[in-house]
């Protein structure tokens, strides 16, 4: 079998849209095109049911109620209106709020805003592994915290965080306890009539639906209020106005039903798959896995390689689509933040690599990958003075560079 | 980042790359730039009696455009003499690669590696000088 290049393998980023999910969402486009919120006449009814049933598999898939499920445009603004709608709701009991240095930019960045108009907030550290300490977060609470934000899965690590447990503890103490879980539906099993869980975002593009639509789970017992971040015609009980894109709820629910009835199956094989790019590349010297492997979903492997720079790398692997730690396009080279939280150096954080598999990757391409990756390592490192000097014995940590 | 088609050839095809004798007291070796900063070049000369550059070599950990940057300038380099290579400037090397504003810094380490393989070579010339 031929395997076609760029391969594939930036799955975290986003995925194609499912073949069976963009078929199903094609009539409302064209022939049920009615507002759901037009409630005088066939068009309107025949859009709102379809909504409704999206509602009940995108519930299903994480045993909520529906009604618990708030329609957005994606996980970015569902962070945006669980983290900013609780923290301003609940702001006379309290302006302290924490989360997680490796929390994705649309929670942390909505936390620093929250910071400009007055409230405090506490960025705690995960462990070298990439997972949040249970004591150290319980340490971290303090009487005026209301609201703690933790991801469900890393984008960039693919580490599973012990939501329960941390749950739990908010739970204890009475603060909203917030989870993105964009990352995580399809992955992990999510079952929110038993997790201590209050906000939970959603991202449909991650799971094979389209891209541009998401939702909030906003938990009704105990009852967790939220401030409206976008104010008209009072749609989603008035959380969310804007007319609902009946088109992109409906693949978002036929996208999460997909995941539901066949992620037992798909998570086996992509396990499968994950291990044996694993094994491959760590037939290479100096390579390092980033991020806890047991606590971890089986679609993540995410690693840096010693001795070489990140952007030739990136170059040099042009055959496959994935993600470097690297931010090379601005003037600073800034690496991973995620990565850096982990204690990871400047270099390490700049090679690495997160590859990430999913539904349609085959073994061609996982064998395809491995070939590449050891062919363009070693032209990389046969240029490379740093590791002549480790092939030497010299200890990197103790030269002193001419830094310019 | 789009690169130009002659970065990507001294990408695809270094030139001169490898390792020349450091300790030879022809041969001049420049180590530039820190690991943390992305980039770190090695550029060795090794002259001839006449003063000569007749061999370089390098190795370059960095971007695209640095690994570029001191494969051209070992091409550059060759067959010139010390007071000659002293005048190439990055703005030179950075024009020749049409290097984008934030690769500037590429050209600008194959310059100092320049500088500093010479100024090596100089300081082991002038011991051997001094000790003869």
């Amino acid at each position: 079998m031929t395997v076609h290049t760029p391969i594939y393998l930036d799955y975290s980023a986003t995925t194609p849209t499912d073949p069976r999910v963009a078929e199903k969402m094609i009539p409302f486009l064209t022939e049920h095109f009615g507002n759901p919120a037009s409630r005088s006449h066939p068009f309107g009814w025949t859009a709102e049911k379809a909504v409704e049933n999206a509602r009940e598999e995108v519930a299903k898939l994480v045993n909520a109620d529906p009604r618990e499920i708030v329609w957005t445009s994606g996980a970015t603004e569902s962070n945006n209106l669980a983290i900013k709608g609780a923290a301003n709701f609940y702001s006379g009991k309290g302006k302290h709020i924490v989360t997680i240095q490796t929390e994705h930019k649309a929670v942390l960045d909505a936390v620093r805003e929250l910071e400009r108009v007055g409230f405090e907030a506490t960025y705690l550290a995960p462990e070298p592994n990439g997972l949040v300490d249970i004591e150290k977060f319980r340490a971290a609470l303090r009487p005026d915290t209301v609201l703690a934000s933790v991801m469900l899965v890393n984008n960039e690590i693919g580490v599973v965080q012990d939501i329960e447990a941390l749950g739990n503890i908010c739970r204890e103490q009475g603060i909203i306890f917030h989870v993105d879980a964009a990352q995580a539906t399809g992955k992990v099993n999510i079952d929110l009539e038993k997790l201590p869980v209050d906000l939970m975002s959603f991202s449909a593009h991650k799971t094979y639906g389209p891209k541009g639509i998401g939702a909030l789970y906003v938990r009704r017992k105990p009852r967790v209020r939220l401030e409206a971040q976008m104010h008209g015609g009072g749609h989603e009980r008035g959380l969310r106005s804007g007319t609902l894109a009946t088109h992109q709820i409906v693949g978002m629910g036929e996208a999460f039903r997909i995941a539901r009835e066949e992620m037992d199956l798909e998570n086996a094989r992509i396990r499968r798959l994950r291990d044996r790019l694993l094994t491959g590349l760590q037939e290479i010297d100096e390579v390092y896995v980033n991020g806890d492997m047991k606590q971890r979903v089986p679609h993540n492997l995410n690693i840096s390689f010693n001795f070489v720079e990140g952007e030739s790398l990136i170059m040099a692997v042009k055959d496959i689509a994935v993600s470097s730690g690297s931010a090379c396009t601005s003037a600073s080279l800034e690496p991973s933040y995620v990565l850096r939280a982990l204690g990871r150096s400047d270099e390490l954080a700049h090679s690495s690599i997160r590859f990430s598999i999913g539904r349609f990757t085959t073994e061609e391409e996982i064998d395809y990958t491995i070939n590449l990756m050891k062919s363009k390592i070693g032209k990389l490192r046969e240029l490379s003075p740093l590791w002549e000097m480790h092939l030497e014995g010299v200890d990197l940590s103790k030269v002193e560079w001419a830094a310019h | 980042m789009a690169y130009s088609d002659k970065v990507l050839d001294h990408y695809e095809n270094p030139r001169n790359v490898g390792t020349l004798d450091k300790n030879d007291p022809t041969v001049g070796t420049g180590m530039v730039g820190a690991p943390a900063c992305g980039d770190v070049m090695k550029l060795q000369i090794k002259v001839n009696e006449a003063g000569v550059i007749e061999d370089a070599k390098f190795k370059t950990y960095g971007c695209g455009s640095a690994i570029a940057s001191s494969s051209l300038v070992t091409e550059w380099i060759k067959g010139k003499t010390l007071d000659q290579v002293m005048e190439i400037k990055n703005s030179d090397i950075a024009e020749e690669l049409a290097l984008p504003p934030v690769k500037i810094h590429c050209s600008v380490l194959a310059e100092d590696a320049i500088r500093a393989a010479v100024a090596d070579l100089k300081a082991k010339q002038g011991n051997t000088q001094e000790a003869a």
